[in-house]
């Protein structure tokens, strides 16, 4: 049997670039930045590439709802192995505040409609860190879910998935069609290579909308105010211990 | 003489260098620069034989810096997202240490 799967793979801010809040608060210097596809989300596709060369997966399709440039970070899957994409264009004010159930809205109609077996998505995202879309698209299409994967095992009609858990490994067994999200552990993505990538630009890219889709995307939350952490004080050097135990004192820590 | 296979095999290698230069940490730049010097320091090789080889050293570059990359990538995902697993890890450690000292 083989299966065929859904990846979903989200443009972020590059993990190298530096962070900055814009002045007015309203979020975060996209512009002229270094954009790549999600650490996760290469996990994620590296997953679904290894399985297809285990031939238990048959075609792997990528999704990617944002603006015209997340068809990039579709080349990229499709570069890394991918066979077909879709890019759900999501523009302006609605991709600002994009939020996960969206998201796993388009993932869960994109499964039926692609007849997918297995839906594997990255952990969560670098960027908004919100570790929910597996999650929830596991809901809307009540499938079984196996979250934080560290290992992925054919057996039998389901799969046998190792998770990470507070403290320790958890392994669980699963029936298809299910949800995975990735972990870091799981495996080691591999680089797309220049020649790949001119490849990949053969492949095709299916352009949708979630109005095709029949899903509302109009924003849920308002963001009120983005701001930058704390900053961490300065030190003070103590002489012995009398003037550390004094100081504790003062600070009423001890 | 240089065969006209050998030279496009040489200027692919040279072009999949440069596209792995754009994301190296310390610049694009900072990569083609050294990239050239390295590519220009034997310019004057004709020896099929020594082609052969300076190519083989020139792939094994790619895969480190390929490795370099997700080894980096990785341990900064693992430093922001896994912070308190070593201290967690590095007390167990201490704990099972000072268990056994005490056994003994």
């Amino acid at each position: 049997m083989a299966l065929r799967a859904l990846v979903g793979v989200k443009r972020v801010v590059d993990y190298a670039v530096r962070v900055r809040v814009k002045p007015d608060k309203t979020g975060v210097v996209t512009d002229g930045v270094k954009h790549s596809m999600n650490p996760f989300d290469e996990i994620a596709v590296e997953e679904a590439v290894r399985l297809k060369e285990k031939k238990i997966v048959s075609e792997i399709v990528a999704v990617s709802c944002g603006p015209t440039q997340s068809q990039e970070t579709l080349r990229t899957a499709l570069a890394m192995g991918v066979d077909k994409a879709v890019h759900v264009e999501v523009t302006g004010p609605e991709y600002n505040n994009l939020q996960p159930i969206h998201v796993a809205k388009i993932l869960a109609k994109l499964a039926t409609e692609q007849k997918a077996d297995l839906v594997i998505v990255g952990k969560q995202a670098i960027d908004d860190d919100c570790n929910q879309t597996a999650q929830m698209t596991a809901a809307f299409l009540d499938w079984p879910q196996a979250v934080f994967a560290s290992k992925i095992e054919k057996e039998g009609d389901g799969l046998t998935v190792t998770r990470e858990i507070d403290g320790g490994l958890e392994t669980i067994k699963v029936k298809l069609p299910a949800v995975i999200s990735a972990d870091l552990r799981l495996n080691e993505p591999r680089y797309a290579t220049l020649p790949n990538i001119m490849k990949a630009k053969k492949k095709p890219l299916e352009k949708k909308t979630p109005k095709d889709l029949g899903v509302d995307v109009s924003p849920r939350i308002e963001v009120v105010s983005v701001e930058d952490p704390p900053t961490r004080e300065a030190g003070a050097k103590v002489e012995d211990v009398d003037q550390l135990i004094e100081k504790l004192k003062k600070l009423g820590r001890i | 003489m240089t065969t006209p296979e050998l030279r496009s095999k040489v200027i692919q290698l040279y072009k999949t260098l440069l596209f792995l230069g754009r994301d190296y940490p310390k610049g694009y730049v900072y990569f083609r620069d050294r990239c050239h010097n390295a590519f220009a320091k034997n310019k004057d090789v004709k020896d099929p034989e020594q082609i052969r080889k300076l190519m083989s050293h020139g792939e094994f570059v790619v895969k480190e810096v390929e490795a370099l990359y997700y080894l980096k990538k990785y341990r900064t995902l693992k430093k922001r997202y896994y912070k308190d697993e070593d201290e967690e890890g590095a007390m167990r450690r201490l704990e099972s240490t000072i268990e056994s000292k005490s056994e003994k």
